[in-house]
């Protein structure tokens, strides 16, 4: 589709604004003026309208289409949340305003919404407090690993490495690296999860923290959590959750009670609120007691009276890791999504996400090798190896997944699979789509015994057929100018 | 394809020994491993490198892949052409596709690198 | 309420197929020992029971003020337009564009919103965006420290007090010496800066217009830092640009700034947009997502996200940044919210919250009790000086229905007597007169 510039034409205009009611003429010095007005392009509402609708047909999404991305937890996105979020009370509050003398009442209902959702978080994971400052998943994963710094640093400890499974996520690393730390990579055993031996070997006094996803992105829940977490506390490392998975544990376990002292959640994952074509989301961060005195401010406290207020009073805090108070709109989306399931809708959430998981995965092992081949959780890693022997990959199978309407598997991860196909139904798919899922990969394991050279021209039904990333890479068109 | 007048090393370099310098580059296997190259950041000229460290990055769609130092010395060349032509790499590994030369200055650390058959015979252990 | 369309039938058909009776089943690879302790949540509820509450709870925030609070952070207009296009649900209930062919719209929209943020600023690229305004600018200088292999950093005392704070907060871990340097005149202390500018420096941090609103013009301090051998980055108010000298016009190496103003709610604090522009020759060392053009085998122009060797799934601990994520709706409004308000219209409403902040500077410095410093030109936002405390005028003004404006001794200690007034074109002249008057009547009275 031609690009919005191409509509631009001198004089169209998709806005307009109040005379100017004040008697003021605006004066610049002109060493302080742009030379050239903007190039913005120069269009009608009707035009912006009619491109960007058109642009969003070209997309797959939740609301249309089956999306099983693995590790995404890509579910329903409750329409009322979008109402709810966009009230006025909320949209058009400032959030500088509870700073100012007295504000703290301008602003009760916000201060509330968060207090409440803190609190629930709390309940659902077993920890001791929450901070929903974390705009997303990586970044309360930042948040929690400077929080375990700041903990060992007032300690006086001296600690150098984070350890990490290599079926974590890439951020795992990528965190911890930009927050001061070594890391060291720990493998998985036969059975996917983080081989025991290995563990306790690289398990030093000079460990700082062990991040860990559980379930692990195999959908495995690592039976030896416990061992673990103790021989973590034993050397006086902390114990860090990433909770990319929540979605299948909800009301079994807690990650509190599996002696996690660190956690990160994914709101846009296991609390319904959409993900927006990569975000925003909203990553809170949970610790334990001994952890609390680090969380950033500003903290919401509930007076004597019943009213709320920020209390930006604590010393040991690590300051500042948001402009605000989080992802507002978000956290607000997330609430309203756990006063609707409540207690049973969430534990049956996660039952119905594990059931989906492991129905999909009996029925694809017909087609497709399954590696780690327990009872999943609410995922599972199927691999490609097969077919690939006859040259249709993973990438190969996504891509004829897209021509039959299914927006493909996380592939090529875990790193530890080959030809990984990582399944995540969600609670919210029925039998029947799920019926037609199996039939499609049915098919395509059969086109790829009998013809497989055909997998090369998927997808074919799409706007573009698979796009030269090479070319991108090299001539690095990331703007039109002019 | 492994040319008998090279040397090896582990990480998949390769290294020609032309006097008191050597020139470096990555082998047929590390470019095929790698597909299409993108991007090669270049070590700059005049700069020291010691054994094993990173001196540059050859870099694909979906890896990058850190290039160490094989020998400790002086960067004496870097192959600019790489820069705007980045296939050069794929296309020509142990010729165009060069990717700096190196002063060496403790030629016994050229005791540690393999010869063609070694080479050889670590691509077919790793493959199985 | 529940979003589950597995009906009982379903369920035992699939059990049977699995081979087992119970769901719990499933869940036996966890030991009994390690059981959920405690799950003591409220039981579901309705939507008219949730709606009601969460009513309830908005109409506990007064939203009903007439604000001159700023800050970084403002109350302009978002045409509606904005909202109808951001609520499409192909584009909100979309995951990240990893299948470009499945993801081309979402795609396409972030090129086009790289190029909107490149002619905004003057720069040839943008990034997809980064969370908000803070992290931009933190992002930014810790890419400054990559590509120099330095690690000093001056920032200028007119940089936003809480991305300074937040700048603190994320390098507590590391090796990085900062230099604050101070604001003269509402601009920033050109020897100051030169004073610790050197070849350990890796950029020098400034903002336009200031915290206090007012306009600078980096042109000198820009060649001051390219001969050290230092980058400059300026973090901006994209409104602003309507009018003022670009970044690249004055030199930066990277421009960062909170894309709230455009087409973004207030909505307490976020989500926001954090966005993030930078010349060809340093696209490597930028961290977040970027989306590039290119083809497919027909020769279709296609887009898809690019250079991604910088990011975590691929370097893990050598990325640019643990950033795996962008505010992709949030860039979409800004996008649309350029769009409808086009060339000429950027430049309107700049010059439209220019007049308005002008005429309210007047009305204000007529008042006894006020002092305004002309001492340098500002843009929407600028400084008073109270003779009684502002803390106390501003919770009498909020009686009135007007939040008249942020006390700057929160933030700076010797500035206690100060306030900031941020006007939008959202106001009117009779709204800048009624805070004038009020103003007046609570210094007074």
């Amino acid at each position: 589709m031609e690009l919005i510039f191409s509509k631009s034409k001198q004089g169209k205009r998709g806005i307009k604004f109040p005379r100017v009611d004040v008697p003021v003429e605006v004066k610049i010095e002109p060493k302080y003026k742009r030379e050239k007005l903007a190039e913005l392009p120069s269009v009608s509402e009707p035009e912006v309208v009619r491109h960007f609708t058109n642009l969003s047909k070209k997309n797959f999404d939740v609301d249309s289409h089956f999306y099983p991305l693995g590790s995404c937890t890509m579910k329903y996105n409750p329409k009322i949340t979008e109402k709810l979020a966009s009230l006025e009370g909320f949209a058009s509050l400032h959030p500088l305003d509870p700073q100012l003398i007295m504000g703290g009442m301008l602003t009760q209902g916000a201060l509330e919404v968060i207090s409440n959702l803190e609190a629930l978080l709390c309940e659902i994971t077993g920890m001791d407090a929450f901070t929903t400052q974390p705009m997303a998943g990586a970044h309360g994963e930042l948040t929690g690993i400077m929080l375990i710094a700041a903990y060992h640093r007032n300690k006086g400890n001296k600690k150098k490495y984070v350890l990490i499974p290599d079926s974590g996520h890439g951020t795992n690393p990528a965190t911890a690296a930009i927050a001061g730390y070594e890391v060291k990579t720990v493998p998985s055993d036969e059975n996917g999860v983080m081989d025991l031996n290995e563990f306790k070997e690289a398990l030093t006094s000079e460990v700082a923290a062990v991040m860990l996803t559980c379930p692990n992105t195999l959908g495995i829940f690592n039976p030896h959590i416990k061992k673990i977490t103790d021989a973590a506390h034993k050397v006086g490392a902390l114990m860090y959750y990433d909770g990319a998975n929540l979605n299948a544990i909800m009301g079994k376990v807690r990650p509190g009670d599996l002696g996690f002292d660190v956690i990160h959640l994914n709101l846009h994952k296991t609390f319904g609120t959409p993900h927006g074509g990569g975000g925003p989301g909203s990553g809170p961060v949970g610790v334990r007691e001994e952890l609390e005195e680090f969380l950033p401010v500003s903290r919401v406290v509930k007076r004597k009276d019943g009213t709320f207020a920020l209390d930006y009073e604590k010393p040991l805090s690590i300051g500042y890791i948001s402009q605000f108070y989080g992802n507002f709109g978000v956290m607000l989306k997330a609430y309203v999504y756990i006063l609707l399931l409540g207690k049973e809708g969430l534990i049956k959430a996660s039952e119905i996400a594990v059931l989906n998981a492991n129905y999909l995965k009996v029925k694809l092992k017909k087609y497709l090798d399954v590696p780690f081949d327990k009872n999943c959780l609410h995922e599972f890693v199927a691999s490609v190896s097969h077919q690939a022997e006859r040259g249709v990959r993973a990438i190969d199978v996504a891509k004829a997944l897209i021509d039959k309407g299914i927006h493909p598997p996380t592939v090529y991860f875990p790193l530890i699979v080959k030809e990984a196909m990582m399944i995540e139904p969600t609670e919210t798919e029925s039998k029947e789509t799920l019926d037609e899922f199996i039939e499609v990969m049915k098919e395509l394991a059969l086109l790829a015994e009998r013809e497989p050279d055909v997998f090369r021209d998927f997808p074919k039904t799409t706007c573009v057929s698979r796009l030269d990333e090479v070319k991108a890479a090299k001539d690095m068109d990331l703007a039109c100018l002019s | 394809m492994i040319p008998e007048d090279l040397k090896y090393t582990k990480d998949h370099e390769w290294v020609r020994i032309e006097g008191s310098e050597v020139v470096i580059g990555i082998t047929d296997y590390a470019q095929s491993a790698l597909g299409d190259i993108t991007f090669v950041e270049l070590p700059d000229e005049g700069g020291e490198v010691k054994m094993s460290d990173t001196f540059a990055t050859v870099e694909s769609v979906k890896a990058a892949s850190d290039i160490y130092a094989p020998l400790t010395g002086k960067i004496t060349a870097a192959n600019g052409a790489l820069e705007d032509t980045p296939e050069l790499i794929n296309q020509s590994p142990y010729g165009d596709g060069w990717i700096c030369r190196i002063a060496a200055t403790d030629a016994s650390e050229e005791k540690v690198l393999l010869d063609a058959a070694a080479y050889g015979q670590f691509l077919e252990e790793s493959k199985s | 309420m529940s979003y589950i369309p597995i009906s009982d039938d379903d369920r035992a058909e699939m059990l049977k197929a699995i081979g087992i009776r119970d769901v719990d089943e499933l869940f036996k690879g966890i030991p009994e020992s390690l059981r959920t302790s405690s799950f003591d949540l409220a039981e579901g509820r309705s939507e008219i029971e949730v709606e009601r509450h969460i009513k309830d709870l908005a109409d506990k925030n007064s939203t009903d003020l007439v604000t001159f609070v700023g800050g970084g952070f403002y109350d302009h207009h978002i045409p509606a337009a904005v909202d109808a296009i951001v609520s499409r649900s192909e584009f909100y209930t979309a995951y990240t564009p990893y299948q470009p062919e499945a993801s081309q719209g979402t795609l396409q929209a972030i090129y086009e919103y790289q190029s909107c943020i490149a002619r905004l600023t003057g720069m040839e690229v943008s990034n997809a965006s980064l969370y908000d305004g803070g992290t931009a600018l933190y992002e930014a200088a810790m890419m400054a420290i990559r590509i120099t292999g330095r690690n000093k950093i001056i920032m200028d005392g007119g940089v936003s007090p809480i991305y300074r704070k937040m700048m603190y907060c994320y390098t507590s871990n590391l090796s990085i010496e900062f230099v604050e340097t101070p604001v003269v005149h509402g601009q920033s202390d050109r020897s100051e800066i030169e004073k610790f500018l050197d070849d350990k420096t890796a950029a020098v941090i400034l903002q336009n217009p200031n915290f206090f609103g007012a306009i600078d013009d980096h042109s000198d301090i820009a060649e001051r830092c390219h001969a050290k051998g230092a980058l400059l980055i300026e973090s901006v108010y994209p409104l602003s640009l309507g009018v003022l000298k670009t970044p690249s016009e004055m030199g930066a190496d990277i421009v960062t700034g909170e894309g709230q103003s455009l087409g973004i709610p207030l909505s307490f604090g976020g989500p926001y947009l954090g966005f993030m522009a930078t010349t060809k020759k340093l696209v490597r060392k930028m961290p977040g997502r970027v989306v590039g053009k290119t083809q497919d085998a027909e020769g279709r122009d296609g887009f898809v996200l690019t250079l991604q060797t910088r990011e975590q799934h691929i370097r893990r601990e050598k990325a640019t940044s643990n950033i795996c994520s962008n505010e992709a709706l949030c860039a979409l409004r800004a996008l649309v919210y350029m769009c409808l308000i086009g060339k000429d219209g950027l430049k309107e409403i700049a010059e439209l919250c220019m007049a308005k902040a002008e005429y309210a500077k007047q009305r204000l410095e007529a008042i006894k009790g006020v002092e305004v410093k002309r001492t340098s030109p500002t843009f929407n936002e600028f400084a008073i000086r109270l003779s009684k405390d502002p803390n106390e005028i501003i919770g009498k003004l909020i009686s009135k229905g007007i939040a008249a404006g942020f006390p700057l001794g929160r933030y700076y200690e010797d500035l206690d007597d100060y306030m900031l007034i941020a006007v939008t074109e959202k106001r009117t002249k009779r709204e800048i007169s009624m805070l004038a008057e009020s103003l007046e009547d609570a210094l007074w009275s």
